[in-house]
């Protein structure tokens, strides 16, 4: 069964967001790695590019699919986890450790609108 | 099969100074190649492959003994219409006045290929209710990339440039979203309801000013006929958008109904897919693209107009959107599909959907005991399993389940090509089936016994499956290492 963590934020298009003062990291969560397989490419904004709750700011490729990521939150990209390029195979050994990017936020008051573990945990099967 | 020699790359048999062929002397070889700049002179030899003539032939030969095509099996690849193509299509193909056509001569000398093309574009335009269709795009992709581009310079003819959207439900090929980009429109995606149909409400949501079409298939990817198509096109049409029907899932409506009746504007229609032309291997494809009556001028040059019983060639007219292909398109391909059109005829083409039709269900009816069905009911052209049953193998909660890959993988090993799986991504373990109107009923039932027979080893040998195939010329290929470490080209490995 996928995991879940409890204190992250979910979408329902299964990425989260782990909030660390005015910065989230955001990544795929266990139940979408799990859905998608194998992933072979992760494809990432840059550093400095505006992203929008809501909107695509990358996508994942697997075995399966491409996917597109659709960011929980706007803000900032202040980081990408570069580890990704070499080795997308991170996200599948540990989503919630491997996450994509780390973002500015830029309206915290967003995070309202997203689930907490267990309401995201009921949405997925 | 002799591994020695034809299991290997066309260069580990190449051997020094072998060779079969002789050229004629190059009266260029002394020439002095200061005259090329020096980036473009080679250094090193080319190191292409040197071998006799019996060992490419048999190289070759031998490899393509390895292939699966419609002539050799089964081939139920959902979405892709895999039906057979008659060899009545290759002989026609084959006569010399079509072979030796150069696309360069001028009308008066190509009336009758000219008049081919009209009399094929007019009766796709009669099955579809259309007004007219081009002929020239090359494949379904480039249809729907040339459709859009009528949709958009619609638009822009009535100076209404605000209109940059194209909705796009979330069932619908990989495709449409790709072509929508590539015409320099966004994407906005409308939700389907559970049995993959559109939700009208969420549509409602996104309909406005700024709505340049929609693009729909129907029956849609799941095989289920959209009933609401009325009130969509009603909605869409009431906003200022067009209609575009992705003529995929054409098949099942072939001389039922039209989408022109529909309420549609512009389509594409896939030669490759619906009139039995070569599909699978890389091509070529077709994809006309037919129009509603009033957008006919916007179609891409050149275009084959009739005046007075005489065929002439438009290159330009002012109106049309432009070139999207040298000549006219993939002409061979034409001709295979107008000659399977009259050797169906008009009194037939309703076969055509009935047929295909009931050989889904068919399928789907003596199976869904032993698959997942995630929706009842009747099907169209295809349906979609998601994965085995729970009591055959299918119970995720077992983490060593048999999966849509496993199942797929084993029905190779019984000369079956495997059907599309893991699309629609509405199901985890979709298994998408569609068995097109060519095949008999024995031969259904030859894939009905062997998927029963899967389901029963998923439950009481499941071994068999997760490690399948056994019985073809390569095994599982590594599909994670195919994608991240490719190698295109071949580097000799040092002995």
């Amino acid at each position: 069964m996928a995991k879940t963590i409890e204190g992250l934020y979910y979408s329902e298009s299964h990425e989260y967001v782990k909030v660390e003062g005015e910065y989230g990291y955001i990544g795929i969560t266990d139940f979408a790695q799990e859905q998608l397989g194998n992933v072979v490419y992760v494809d990432t904004p840059d550093e400095d590019d505006e992203v929008t709750a809501g909107e695509t700011f990358g996508a994942v490729e697997s075995v399966k699919a491409a996917s597109d990521l659709i960011s929980p939150v706007s803000g900032t990209v202040v980081e990408v986890n570069e580890a990704l390029e070499d080795q997308p195979e991170l996200v599948n050994e540990d989503a919630f450790a491997n996450w994509i990017i780390k973002v500015k936020l830029s309206d915290p008051s967003e995070l309202d609108a997203l689930m907490d573990a267990a309401a995201y945990a009921e949405i997925c099967h | 099969m002799n591994k020695t020699c034809y299991g290997q790359l066309i260069f580990e048999l190449s051997r020094p100074g072998r060779k079969g062929y002789s050229l004629p002397q190059n009266p260029w070889a002394d020439t002095p190649q200061e005259t090329l700049p020096a980036a473009l002179v080679r250094t090193q030899p080319v190191g292409l492959p040197e071998a006799d003539e019996p060992t490419v032939a048999r190289h070759y030969t031998n490899m393509s003994n390895n292939n699966f095509g419609v002539d050799t099996g089964f081939y139920p690849l959902g979405s892709c219409t895999m039906k057979y193509n008659p060899k009545i299509n290759e002989e026609v193909a084959a006569l010399p006045g079509f072979t030796s056509l150069h696309p360069a001569l001028p009308a008066d000398y190509a009336q009758g290929a000219l008049r081919l093309y009209d009399e094929t574009q007019k009766i796709l335009a009669e099955l579809t209710g259309l007004a007219q269709f081009t002929l020239n795009p090359y494949a379904g992709a480039h249809g729907e990339l040339t459709g859009l581009m009528v949709i958009r310079s619609y638009h822009m003819k009535r100076g209404d440039t605000a209109r940059t959207k194209i909705i796009i439900p979330d069932s619908a090929h990989g495709t449409n979203p790709a072509s929508a980009a590539v015409c320099g429109l966004s994407i906005v995606q409308v939700k389907s309801l559970p049995d993959g149909t559109i939700d009208i409400d969420s549509l409602k949501e996104v309909l406005g000013p700024d709505v340049a079409g929609m693009m729909m298939t129907n029956p849609n990817t799941l095989g289920i006929f959209e009933h609401q198509i009325p009130e969509i096109a009603r909605l869409v049409h009431d906003c200022g958008g067009l209609m575009y029907y992705d003529g995929a899932n054409f098949n099942p409506i072939v001389g039922i109904c039209r989408p022109g009746d529909m309420g549609f504007d512009v389509m594409h229609i896939n030669l490759h897919k619906t009139f039995s032309t070569p599909h699978g291997g890389g091509g070529p494809g077709s994809g006309p693209v037919g129009v509603r009556s009033g957008l006919e001028a916007f179609l891409p040059c050149p275009k084959v107009v009739c005046r007075d019983g005489h065929y002439e060639l438009v290159k330009e007219d002012g109106e049309t959107l432009g070139q999207i292909s040298s000549h006219l398109g993939n002409y061979g391909i034409i001709v295979r599909a107008y000659a399977y059109l009259l050797s169906i005829g008009r009194e037939n083409a309703h076969l055509v959907g009935q047929l295909s039709v009931l050989n889904a269900n068919y399928i789907k009816e003596c199976l869904k005991a032993f698959y997942k069905l995630p929706i009842d009911g009747l099907c169209k052209h295809e349906f979609v399993f998601d994965g085995l049953r729970e009591d055959y193998g299918g119970d995720h909660s077992d983490p060593a389940h048999a999966t849509t890959l496993d199942v797929a993988k084993r029905l190779l090993d019984f000369g079956f090509h495997a059907p599309t799986i893991y699309f629609p991504l509405l199901f985890h373990e979709a298994l998408m089936i569609e068995p097109t109107e060519t095949e008999s009923k024995d031969t259904l039932d030859a894939f009905i016994a062997v998927m029963k027979q899967i389901a029963e080893e998923a439950r009481d040998n499941r071994t068999m499956v997760k490690t399948a195939p056994h019985n073809t010329p390569a095994g599982r290929p590594d599909d994670v290492r195919a994608v991240k470490d490719a190698i295109f080209t071949y580097k000799p490995t040092a002995d």
